[in-house]
């Protein structure tokens, strides 16, 4: 690589002070495909940032990166180091890992075995974490109120998880995350599935979020990213090309390739 | 203008219907020939076999061929039952279970997970030629392994390893087919939350394929409870009601047999079918039930 690209690179890249999350030269290889090339930022505590770019540049790569969802195949290599509040994660249990940063799919995904309840819980229950009655309770309560659904679902909560609607399931999935008191939620178009209407509970929802997490969203919708997001993360080809506030990387974006994306003439 | 296409289109809509109706007489009629032996089986087997059916015939033993030459001369019911025979089908069916549904199924699930290693098509294939091999074959193995080198001598539990030999195939295919239908992303929820592999197995995969894998046992079952070739070898059958495992042991398709060898337990041939022949079908539709509920 030339390092005068690399120059111009770093310019487009916002410092963070005192970030909760850093990744330090980050890269991931699927066999010998490197689907995400060394990138290093920072994430601002109790903030929304998007990550966007074209389909394929490496952004789902990116996120399961940050909790170790990699380490379950054996043909992906992760290289570089993130670090969680000063600590390297490398040097966490996985289930602490994880614990600590909640992930959210694309596609609603609860456990169809398991009630709306045990659905809220399973973290604590698949992990075989004995808890009592009454604080189960208190955190299925508390996880569903978190994300607006308690009045919905207050009623039949030993009713399965998958008889709710696509938007219900998804919240029942961020309840989920939540349930653990993760410091992180990462989000991967956590809303490409879903309608309008649930679309824009979500939205209000990680807005709200915000105030006691710090929220990591990958979407594929501008318009999202730019309605809720701090800031943003724009890749292309598996490097990072540019992160800052989102404002101003929408109102003046520094590289071409993020100009050209954001005014739709490629992705 | 308008007139004639109509026409067109309802000359055509009448032959289209002529087809349907031809189609459909077509395949009622296929439908009968296909169902007319099971329901001519079951028919016969109702019609000769219904006199000797009683609580005697679910509770007592089998008669000797003097007993039955007896009553009929004397025409009545031959006295007797064949519990011996519905005690050792239960026994060693339950205990075939016993044996493979353990190996079945983490043979399954080290296929599933890993699909594509060379160890796994060669186990892939190995228990594709299992479910080829011909049962009295695998009777003669249980014969060498057990009979003659574990229990020293006939017993219900070499007719049950023969039979776990005929499940296994069945029940590691079901195993790994059940599996690979459940989505990654259930999976993937789970490891999200940090709950380690195993408990991912036992917690998440069974619970939630666990309709699948009943299926899958049950009709492996059926599939052995009528096996009588096999146990020739191996259990031998017995007069009495045995639950020794080291014991020589009846079952109902034995004893199938052995009515058929003897001129005066003849009758006793159609009464033991139907019993025979309705377990297995309630087992079948059983396993259909709960696979169609799946969906
Ligand atoms: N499991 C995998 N095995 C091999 N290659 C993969 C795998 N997952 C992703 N890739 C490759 O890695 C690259 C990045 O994929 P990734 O899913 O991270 O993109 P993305 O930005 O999330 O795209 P999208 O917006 O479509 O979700 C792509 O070239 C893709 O083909
Ligand atoms: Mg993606």
């Amino acid at each position: 690589m030339l390092p005068e690209e690399d120059k111009n690179m770093n310019e487009n890249i916002l410092e963070i002070k005192d970030p909760v999350l850093t990744l330090e030269g980050l890269s991931v290889a699927y066999d010998t495909n490197v689907a995400v090339k060394n990138v290093s930022v920072g994430f601002k505590k109790n903030s929304v940032t998007a990550i966007m770019g074209p389909s394929g540049c490496g952004k789902s790569t990116l996120l399961r990166a940050i909790n170790r969802m990699h380490e379950l195949y054996e043909n992906i290599e992760t290289t570089g180091k993130i670090i969680l509040n000063g600590q390297d994660i490398m040097d966490m249990s996985t289930i602490k890992v994880r614990r600590r940063m909640g992930m959210v799919f694309q596609r609603p995904n609860p456990f169809p075995t398991m009630s709306i309840y045990d659905n809220v819980i399973a973290g604590y229950k698949l992990n075989g974490i004995k808890l009592k009655k009454g604080q189960k309770d208190d955190i299925v309560e508390r996880s569903l109120q978190d994300v607006t659904l308690w009045d919905e679902v207050k009623d039949s909560l030993f009713k399965k998880g998958t008889f709710l609607s696509g938007g219900q399931q998804q919240r029942l999935c961020i309840a989920r995350a939540l349930a653990f008191s993760p410091e992180i939620i990462l989000l991967d178009e956590p809303t490409s599935a879903l309608d309008p209407i649930a679309t824009a509970k979500i939205e209000d929802l990680l807005v709200k979020l915000k105030e006691s997490y710090t929220i990591i969203l990958v979407t594929h919708n501008m318009a999202q990213a730019a309605r809720i997001s701090d800031y943003s993360l724009f890749m292309y080809l598996g490097e990072l090309v540019e992160y800052d506030k989102t404002k101003k990387m929408f109102t003046n974006p520094k590289d071409i390739r993020t100009e050209e994306y954001l005014t739709g003439k490629f992705g | 203008m308008v007139k004639e296409k109509d026409s067109v289109i309802k000359d055509h809509s009448g032959s289209r219907l002529l087809k349907d109706k031809i189609f459909l007489i077509g395949i009622i009629i296929f439908s009968v020939i296909t169902i007319s032996p099971i329901l001519l089986i079951i028919g016969k087997l109702i019609v000769k076999g219904y006199r000797q059916i009683s609580l005697d015939f679910l509770i007592e033993t089998t008669p000797n061929t003097f007993e039955a030459m007896t009553s009929i001369a004397n025409g009545e019911r031959i006295p007797g039952g064949i519990a011996n025979g519905i005690t050792g089908t239960l026994l060693m069916v339950l205990l075939a279970a016993v044996i493979a549904i353990p190996i079945g199924l983490i043979t399954g699930i080290y296929l599933y997970e890993n699909q594509e290693k060379r160890l796994a098509g060669v186990i892939r294939n190995i228990s594709d030629i299992l479910q080829g091999v011909p049962s009295i074959v695998l009777g003669l193995i249980a014969y060498l392994w057990v009979v003659k080198h574990v229990t020293q001598g006939f017993s219900a539990l070499a007719g049950s390893t023969a039979l776990a030999i005929m499940m296994l195939p069945m029940i590691v295919r079901s195993t790994e087919e059940t599996f690979k239908m459940i989505p990654n992303a259930i999976k993937e929820a789970a490891l999200a939350l940090g709950v380690p592999y195993y408990r991912v197995i036992l917690q998440i995969l069974i619970p939630t394929g666990f309709s699948g894998l009943l299926t899958g046992i049950l009709l492996s079952i059926s599939r052995v409870i009528g096996e009588t070739a096999p146990l020739m070898l191996t259990a031998l059958g017995s007069s009495v009601i045995n639950w020794d495992v080291t014991k020589p042991t009846s079952s109902i398709p034995l004893l199938i047999w052995e009515f058929y060898n003897d001129p005066n337990m003849v009758d006793l041939i159609w009464s033991s079918s139907l019993l025979l022949m309705g377990i297995v079908l309630a087992f079948n539709l059983i396993s259909k039930q709960i696979a169609a509920r799946r969906r």
